[in-house]
């Protein structure tokens, strides 16, 4: 590969790899800290992305549009932690097998629930940042790419703020540290992790609003983001936002590399192939506890 | 031999020859056509039973394993043309040796990190067959049906009777591995691994066992696929719906007993037949989804569980004794 082609590989997945650390930040909550087995987190996405659609079609920004659905699908989250605390965690035993086959379930629902209201097609977001590029000397930008950057940059440092400098954010990681010494300090560690899996969610509507800026997007998408969402999740470190962030360039970075040198069609197996290989060398990811 | 076991293979030897006999009885072919679907669900959920049931380990990527069956097989009719026993041990050979490897996973990973292995594993196979041009690639490939034998009138006639002699064997291995003292070193496992473990408990040769057996049965279920279909292509062995069918059939049936992943697959399949044909292939995946989440969520030990309840006269849905209030 020649040095122009590997410099414009590098920036592209530096690019790339920001905008997969925004959608797994989400994840990096939900199921690095909270331990919830959220595989159904790339549907969220997914289902997130239908939502930026469907307002598009009222002349709304994507991004705009992310932004507006963030709170109902704060709410949403509330609403799916509660239940699964309610029948899953609260029971006990057997949690591991049960609670994998739910989220899994409601992944499942929400991909054939798209397919049977929008068919299959690829939907596309319009915006007047999505098809422009920056020209930088040879080479070239995509906006699209750069907004996604800019987002994704924000919704980590903002998240990684929120869970160091604020009290409910202090909170969070306390209760993923020692749930019981919460509840000794008079906390509720139940109603912690909830408004946690709230937020967890509310970052998928504006990441799924990244996703069909990004891309068109398609219902089955989710079930490729559930590689590259783990993979970035688990390599983080659970928990870590800095460590998110790192993770998803380390994996932007290799996917791009794979696609200009072996081609668009290996580009899905890299992220499971770190994956594999991080859960079998550092299963404590970069930045692990 | 015991008189129960003996029961079950007098029972599945009259289930097979109640299979060819209907060869000669029944002229719609779509019978043939939907029993086959009904039949090789039957398989893959007996197979993911006893890894995911009696283990506990959940297999997400059940879809790899079968689609691995499928295309071994059609490499060989490629390559060699290859007659149909030896497609289905070669596909036994190669999936049994995927369940295996996975197997060896399970020395570092549980719980949901072992189950996002597996769907990693699915991705790599299908990018692996994707750009397998041998194979067909992504276009997938048309298998040419053989003549059938003699006795049958059709192939797909011959399919169907191979896919009930299949099934028969996979819930026999079931409830081998059930009632051995595998299936007790399996729920041990499934229960609590470290104590299990440290009670003498074989834990990684059951692990590798069951993982192997189970790949290697999901193997045979997919092997005749392409001769079934006349046609192969990576999204549909590679579908979803097999992933999510082969776990929801047997946690709706109850993932304590073999006949559990039977009942379900049997029912649920049948119903996803009736539904595709009736309305559309859209809603029968649907309902799988909303019948797993309502089972795990409303009933965990599925229709036998169920039925269990009904027997015993008592009124359902009572929490279990010991729980913590909150």
């Amino acid at each position: 590969m020649s040095p122009d082609l590997l410099l414009e590989a590098l920036v592209a997945g530096v690019l790339l790899g920001a905008f997969y650390a925004a959608v797994s930040v989400g994840l990096s909550l939900a199921f690095g800290l909270l331990e919830v087995p959220h595989i159904a987190h790339p549907a969220f996405l997914v289902l997130g992305a239908y939502g930026a659609w469907l307002l598009g079609q009222y002349a709304i920004d994507p991004l705009l549009a992310g932004v507006l659905l963030a709170p109902l699908f704060f709410v949403f989250g509330l609403a799916i932690y509660r239940f699964y605390h309610l029948v899953f965690e609260r029971r006990g035993s057997d949690t591991g097998l049960r609670g994998l086959a739910f989220f899994f379930g409601v992944a499942f629902i929400i991909e054939v629930g798209l397919i049977l209201a929008f068919g299959v097609d690829q939907r596309m977001a319009e915006a007047p940042y999505i098809g422009e590029s920056l020209a930088l000397g040879e080479m070239r930008l995509p906006l699209r790419m750069l907004v996604a950057f800019g987002v994704a940059l924000l919704l980590t440092l903002g998240l990684s703020l929120y869970l160091s400098r604020s009290f409910p954010g202090r909170a969070i990681r306390a209760v993923a540290q020692d749930q019981v010494a919460l509840a000794l300090m008079g906390a509720d560690p139940v109603r912690v992790k909830q408004w946690a899996f709230g937020i967890a969610t509310a970052t998928c509507a504006v990441a799924g609003a990244l996703l069909i800026i990004v891309g068109p997007v398609e219902p089955g998408q989710g079930r490729l983001y559930i590689g590259r969402t783990f993979c970035v999740a688990v390599l983080a470190g659970l928990g870590s936002m800095p460590g998110t962030l790192a993770a998803g360039l380390i994996l932007g970075v290799a996917e791009s590399v794979v696609l200009t040198s072996l081609g668009a069609s290996w580009a899905p197996a890299v992220a499971f192939g770190i994956l594999l290989l991080v859960l079998a060398v550092r299963p404590t990811g970069l930045f692990g506890r | 031999m015991t008189v129960r076991w003996r029961m079950f293979l007098a029972g599945g030897a009259l289930l097979v020859l109640g299979a060819a006999l209907l060869t000669r009885l029944v002229d719609n072919e779509y019978f043939f056509f939907a029993a086959y679907v009904v039949l090789q669900f039957v398989v893959l959920a007996s197979a993911w039973n006893i890894l995911g049931g009696f283990a506990g380990y959940v297999n997400f990527g059940s879809a790899a394993f079968f689609a691995a069956g499928a295309y071994t097989a059609v490499a060989l009719l490629k390559a060699f043309d290859a007659p149909l026993p030896v497609l289905l041990l070669a596909a036994m050979l190669v999936t049994a040796t995927m369940g295996l490897l996975v197997g060896a996973l399970t020395l570092r990973l549980r719980g949901i990190f072992f189950s996002i292995a597996t769907v990693a594993i699915a991705v790599i196979c299908e990018t692996v067959v994707v750009n397998w041009a041998y194979v067909g690639g992504a276009r997938g490939t048309s298998v040419l049906q053989p003549a059938p034998a003699e006795l049958f009138q059709t192939y797909t006639r011959l399919l169907f009777v191979l896919m009930a002699l299949l099934a028969v064997l996979a819930a026999g291995v079931a409830r081998y591995v059930q009632v051995s003292w595998i299936g007790r070193g399996l729920r041990a496992i499934r229960d609590d691994e470290q104590a299990a473990e440290s009670l003498g408990v074989p834990t990684l040769r059951l692990k590798l066992f069951a993982a192997t057996v189970s790949g290697g049965l999901m193997g045979l279920a997919g092997a005749p696929f392409a001769l079934y279909m006349g046609f192969i292509e990576p999204s549909s062995v590679f579908s979803l719906n097999y992933a999510v069918s082969a776990l929801a059939m047997p946690i709706i049936g109850g993932t304590a007993s073999w006949v559990g992943p039977v009942l379900g697959a049997v029912l649920l399949a049948s119903v996803q037949q009736v539904v595709t044909v009736t309305v559309s292939s859209e809603l029968n995946v649907l309902i799988v989804g909303v019948l797993l989440v309502m089972f795990v969520v409303a009933a965990p030990q599925g229709l036998l569980g169920l039925i269990a309840r009904l027997r015993a006269g008592r009124a359902p849905a009572k929490p279990a004794a010991g729980e913590r209030h909150v």
